[in-house]
């Protein structure tokens, strides 16, 4: 009997052992743990009175809307609890300094469609997705940053040899997100636009030969092509310039200059780097320079 | 409102292919279901089969499965449609997209204009069918010059809405590479944060006009085919 016990024991420590081998090397190859925040003490007295920051720190939680479908930007997939990538960092930062750990922060999905609605009613209280600066949407939310600076590229079937630039697209099938500023790009080039729901939808085309190309920022490509490198390759130079910045909600125009602030902060002590690093640069993209921050409006 | 206006070649174009999707597959669903209306009220046992199960397959499941079924399964099964670029119509052709599309809209309208069709074909009092099949028609004869004849102007008001329903329908196809109206709404309505509720406005006109058509003509065959 005791036999028995003890092998059982030595078995199930050898499974374990082994089970954390798969662990570690599981690991290595995944998105890799994500840089520490520090968290603010007694945030709320920092900020004035009546001030959205202030209202926030001292309800100690806070709504953010990120993209749930942009591997590397913000991407959460179905197992996951919290979505990953360079939009939620940026995130985690700037809730830090109202002294919200990442765990109180309540991630909702925004789509591109969506994204101004749910600043408006108030749905969310940041929305950083992906969410190119334009003077469009200025005029109904406050748009703060740019925290990063990107370009519209192509993503073809790796054994594609037609298309190498955007010079080559003209008649071309070319696919995005349903309503995206790059499809309007790609067909003012003379592409035949096709839209779909997700990015993912998109690639899938690209994967099955349905469409000739996939077209959006840069950076979201670099992340498919990573997943799937012997199927994918991004080709061509960036041909539009995107500026990804923090929206808010347009009552609390105070925000812009925090907002700034912490952006600053973050450029400046590394953290802006070591959350790219983390993400958008596992892609094998090299850590650009920061962008010039935008001067807050009146 | 300067938001579409501005761009007012991209709207028409957009509602053109809203109708062009409508226009191909309510045509082809008409003639699907009319097809399979005849094999439901028709004396082959196996094909009455047939045309219930076509028509509990496809009522029963979503328009969005069937455009799913057929933009991302398909491929996969190897059926890209991809054969129909090489056909030329003037200096229109096809893509594949189109196809695609249309095949998914005919696909699941077919069902509710058999339903439809069959509806009227069963408002036709039996007697008249028997007393055709009495003096030498055959069921073919009988359908064509007795019991469709009657059946088509009990059908009109049901056809119409169910037409209605996939000319709306087609907005489906924004998600699956249809550049049309609803896609060209989504688009506008990124590129104009600040003029959402004239887009909307200028779409839903867009719609209300073309369903008015649709209808405006239902009223005038229903008049023009009335027995007084």
């Amino acid at each position: 009997m005791r036999l028995i016990r003890t092998k059982a024991a030595l078995a199930t420590a050898a499974l374990a052992l082994t089970m954390a081998a798969c662990g570690d090397a599981g690991d290595d190859g995944e998105a890799a743990d994500t840089p520490e925040v520090e968290v603010e003490e007694n945030a709320a007295d920092e900020f004035d009175e009546g001030t959205r920051m202030r209202e926030l720190a001292e309800a100690g939680s806070i709504n953010i809307g990120v993209k749930f479908d942009q591997p590397g930007i913000g991407f959460k997939g179905a197992t996951d609890d919290i979505p990953q990538g360079f939009d939620p960092e940026i995130g985690k930062i700037l809730a830090a300094d109202l002294g919200i750990a990442p765990d109180d922060i309540t991630w909702t999905e925004t789509i591109s469609d969506n994204r101004e609605p749910f600043l408006e009613s108030g749905e969310v209280d940041l929305v950083i997705a992906s969410y190119s600066i334009t003077d469009e949407r200025r005029a109904v939310v406050g748009q703060a940053g740019p925290y990063y600076e990107t370009g519209q590229q192509l993503l073809v079937h790796a054994d594609n040899d037609e298309i190498e630039g955007v010079e080559d697209i003209k008649g071309m099938e070319v696919c995005s997100v349903t309503g995206s500023t790059s499809l309007d790009n790609v067909k003012a080039e003379g592409a035949k636009p096709r839209g779909f729901d997700t990015y993912s939808e998109c690639v899938d085309q690209v994967l099955d030969g349905t469409v000739d190309a996939m077209t959006t920022d840069g950076a979201i490509l670099l992340g498919y092509a990573a997943e799937n490198p012997d199927e994918l390759k991004v080709v061509g130079d960036p041909f539009s310039t995107e500026r990804y910045g923090v929206g808010y909600s347009p009552d609390a125009p105070e925000m812009c200059e925090w907002i700034n602030e912490q952006l600053t902060e973050a450029f400046e002590d590394g953290s802006w780097e070591e959350a790219f690093e983390a993400t958008l640069g596992l892609s094998d993209v090299e850590t650009p320079e920061t962008p010039e921050l935008d001067p807050c409006q009146g | 409102m300067e938001a579409v206006f501005s761009d007012f070649d991209e709207y028409l174009k957009a509602f053109g292919l809203t109708l062009l999707l409508f226009v191909v597959s309510g045509a082809a669903s008409l003639v699907l279901g009319l097809f399979l209306a005849a094999l439901r009220v028709g004396p082959v046992s196996i094909m009455r089969r047939a045309a219930a199960l076509y028509v509990i397959m496809f009522r029963n499941t979503p328009l969005l499965m069937i455009f799913v079924f057929m933009m991302f399964a398909m491929p996969r099964l190897g059926v890209t449609f991809l054969f129909v670029e090489e056909v030329r119509i003037g200096d229109w052709n096809p893509s594949a997209f189109f196809t695609r599309a249309s095949l998914a809209l005919t696909l699941y309208t077919s069902a509710f204009v058999c339903e439809a069709f069959r509806s009227g074909i069963n408002a036709v009092p039996l007697g008249q069918a028997e007393a055709a099949r009495s003096i030498g028609l055959t069921f073919g004869q009988s359908m064509r010059l007795v019991v469709l004849p009657q059946a088509g102007r009990a059908v009109i008001p049901p056809l119409t809405s169910v037409q209605v329903a996939l000319l709306k329908n087609t907005s489906v196809a924004a998600a699956f590479g249809m550049a049309e109206a609803a896609y060209y709404m989504r688009t506008s309505l990124n590129n104009h944060a600040d003029q959402r509720p004239e887009i909307f406005l200028m779409i839903a006109i867009g719609y209300v006009v073309l369903v008015e058509l649709v209808t405006l003509s239902s009223y005038a065959l229903e008049r023009r085919w009335k027995v007084a």
